[in-house]
């Protein structure tokens, strides 16, 4: 027990805390009063990533609460000011990194603005833009639901989520050869065309995923404990929404059927078939039935997108835009080794033409140059709007890149959801919020 | 060629690129009589940010006229508030006199035929070239009842790099102005906790400036080390 300038700072040690109050009482320190400050995180499992949390507490109940954020900066904003503008998808795809999808769209969007090629890009392109992002939003909400159950105490949920993620990652992995991180979307276009046997996997997974989803419904959609935790909790209306800057679920769990895919279509969503869910409860459970919803919507698209891949010949189709200044020169193939390569490619730029191995060359090593100016464009993440706002002076690098993460944004409604709720129901708001911190710190 | 013979807004255009700084000047670095290419006498200019004419094309005058009647009547007036506007892109940038910052937001919001709800956050970029508006902060607004989009920018000097808060219109600018602190060093005036939020609480310098130090990596290989990026050799 130590007198400090602030007031008497009492140290506990665990099961001491009625001696504490006691003597707190009889030195007549604010008697009655029960305040404590507590730390809550960066490294718990409950606080969904690296996110720390100050909570004061008076009892059970939480009267004030401050997130602390920072632990996972890592700078990729400036870094992208140092790579050619290709390879600035590589840094943002890694910045909320349950959603690389949706950054490498939202930053390729505001290169091709910058370009004036949005019109140029190609429709093979558009739609593998909206399949990959659609299985994207199905991963990313298996993820939050799935945490969600994990941090109420629930496990099995989070192994179903997990068993679902699973699926949409293996295609990710078949399709742009990797799980997360793909750098898949480049500006102009996408990397490569779905290899052989994508659209019957594809097919599988649109076969059996309903089913799964509806069993993880069964299970949690009216279990009595999860609505118990859930139910008006966490609570934020459309009032605190549009002054707290909050876009995704948890604005459409207030009843506006505010989504960017319908209000301000990009990569051809205007002529897709699909409904915006939405809930006027305003708390926890109808952010996460919004979520379930969402993931039935997404593979409704998804059967829309293998419908239209099906019906064109790749080879007559190109994924990347028809201007050798901005295309990537190559289409990959895995070689015998696992590794990709082209092999037309290289006998073309290694035995046939001068002209286009010293193009090859510029190209990847200088990249192309951007007119200057700047632009924001926007998508709808899986968390909400996910922005863009990119400088160009004209360089073949960028000036400034900055991402406005849902994640960061929302992150600042916490304080709004929990306080003046009891501390359990803390991780209920985070959890409802899903967070990404690699998104928040980037 | 004289500029009589010239459409007027071509000629508008290159008299504007013509009064640009230069931001450097030769090719593959040679400099003296060695430069047998011609390209030694380049002059690369900084691209202009011209004031686009009216129409602005799209909703963008009636945002433009319903903003111009409001700040007529009830503020400083449109000219004295709006420094410049630029559509470019097929976005509407409004550059915004810091002082009337917190007054221009305040009618984006709260006019009825403009409704700007959401403000998407702040976004610094640093321009040191530009003598007196280094430092710049862009917020992206967006009208959920009108379905708009524009953007507001605002600039300060490096010497005084005061802008004011936007946190009493727009309660969501509180940590994005927190980061614009952090990585531009942009004081935001009425804040009310302007902290840093991304880097540690004892950091010095503000790392997205373009002023900012970068480290090299200590890597030594026969006596040499690789330089920071921003001093490397590079096609530019």
């Amino acid at each position: 027990m130590t007198a400090e300038t602030e007031g008497r700072v009492y140290n506990l040690a665990g099961q001491d805390w009625d001696e504490v109050v006691a003597a707190a009482d009889e030195a007549g320190d604010r008697p009655g009063e029960e305040r404590l400050v507590v730390n809550m995180g960066p490294q718990h499992p409950s606080t969904h990533g690296v996110l720390r949390l100050i909570l004061t507490l008076d009892g059970e109940t939480v009267t004030e609460l401050r997130p602390v954020i920072g632990y996972l900066h890592t700078g990729i904003e400036k870094n992208m000011e140092f790579r050619t503008w290709t390879q600035g998808v590589t840094f943002c795809t890694r910045a909320d990194y349950l959603a690389p999808i949706f950054n490498e769209v939202a930053y390729c969007l505001a290169v091709e603005r910058l370009l004036g090629i949005e019109a140029d890009v190609p429709p093979r392109a558009n739609v593998l833009r909206v399949l990959m992002m659609e299985l994207n939003r199905i991963a990313s909400h298996m993820t939050a639901v799935g945490t969600f159950g994990l941090e109420l105490g629930a496990t099995t949920v989070f192994l179903y989520g997990c068993r679902e993620r699973e699926k949409a990652l293996d295609l990710f992995e078949l399709i742009s050869g990797l799980r997360m991180n793909n750098g898949y979307i480049r500006p102009g276009g996408v990397s490569q065309d779905l290899p052989s046997g994508a659209l019957e996997k594809l097919r599988e997974f649109l076969g059996v995923e309903p089913a799964l989803i509806g069993e993880m419904r069964a299970l949690f959609d009216d279990n009595p404990v999860f609505r118990g935790r859930a139910k008006n909790v966490a609570y934020l209306d459309l009032t605190g929404c549009m002054a707290l800057g909050v876009t995704g679920p948890i604005l459409r769990a207030t009843g506006l059927p505010w989504d960017l895919r319908k209000s301000q279509p990009y990569c051809g969503y205007e002529t897709y078939e699909f409904a915006v869910p939405t809930r006027d409860t305003c708390d926890a459970y109808g952010r996460y039935i919004i979520r379930m919803d969402e993931l039935e919507q997404s593979l409704k698209i998804i059967e829309q997108c293998v419908d239209r891949l099906a019906a064109k010949r790749p080879a007559h189709d190109p994924v990347m835009i028809d201007d050798p200044k901005i295309g990537w020169p190559a289409q990959l193939a895995v070689g015998a080794d696992g590794l990709g390569n082209s092999p037309a490619h290289i006998a073309r730029i290694m035995g046939q033409s001068m002209e286009a191995l010293i193009h090859h060359f510029k190209l990847v090593t200088e990249g192309f140059r951007v007119p200057a100016g700047q632009v924001y464009a926007a998508v709808e993440s899986p968390r909400g709007e996910l922005g863009c706002h990119a400088v160009s002076d004209g360089g073949t690098r960028p000036y400034r890149v900055h991402i406005r993460d849902p994640s960061f944004t929302n992150l600042q409604a916490l304080s709004a959801m929990a306080e003046g709720g009891y501390v359990a129901d803390v991780i209920v708001a985070v959890a409802s919020i899903d967070p990404v911190l690699g998104g928040v710190d980037r | 060629m004289t500029s009589e013979n010239l459409p007027d807004r071509a000629a508008k255009a290159g008299e504007e690129r013509l009064a640009e700084q230069v931001a450097r000047t030769g090719m593959f670095g040679t400099e003296d009589t060695g430069d047998t290419s011609g390209y030694g006498g380049l002059r690369v200019r900084r691209a202009p940010v011209p004031s686009s004419p009216r129409p602005y094309g799209s909703y963008f005058d009636e945002i433009a006229d319903r903003l111009a009647d409001s700040l007529d009547s009830g503020g400083p007036g449109f000219p004295e508030a709006i420094e410049q506007v630029v559509v470019e892109n097929g976005e509407l940038n409004m550059y915004v006199r810091r002082e009337h910052l917190v007054t221009v937001a305040k009618m984006l919001r709260d006019e009825p035929s403009l409704a700007f709800e959401l403000c998407l956050g702040v976004s610094g970029v640093h321009y040191p070239w530009q003598p007196g508006r280094e430092l710049h902060a862009v917020y992206p607004l967006l009208s959920i009842t009108h379905n708009r989009r524009m953007r507001l920018e605002v600039s300060a000097p490096d010497a005084d790099p005061h802008i004011p808060s936007l946190v009493d219109v727009y309660p969501t600018c509180d940590w994005h102005e927190r980061e614009a602190w952090d990585f531009f060093g942009i004081i935001f005036d009425g804040h009310p906790a302007l902290t840093r939020i991304e880097m540690p609480d004892d950091w010095k310098g503000h790392p997205q400036r373009k002023d900012y130090p970068l480290g090299g990596i200590p890597v030594e290989y026969r006596g040499a080390t690789i330089p920071p990026p921003d001093e490397r050799r590079a096609y530019e």
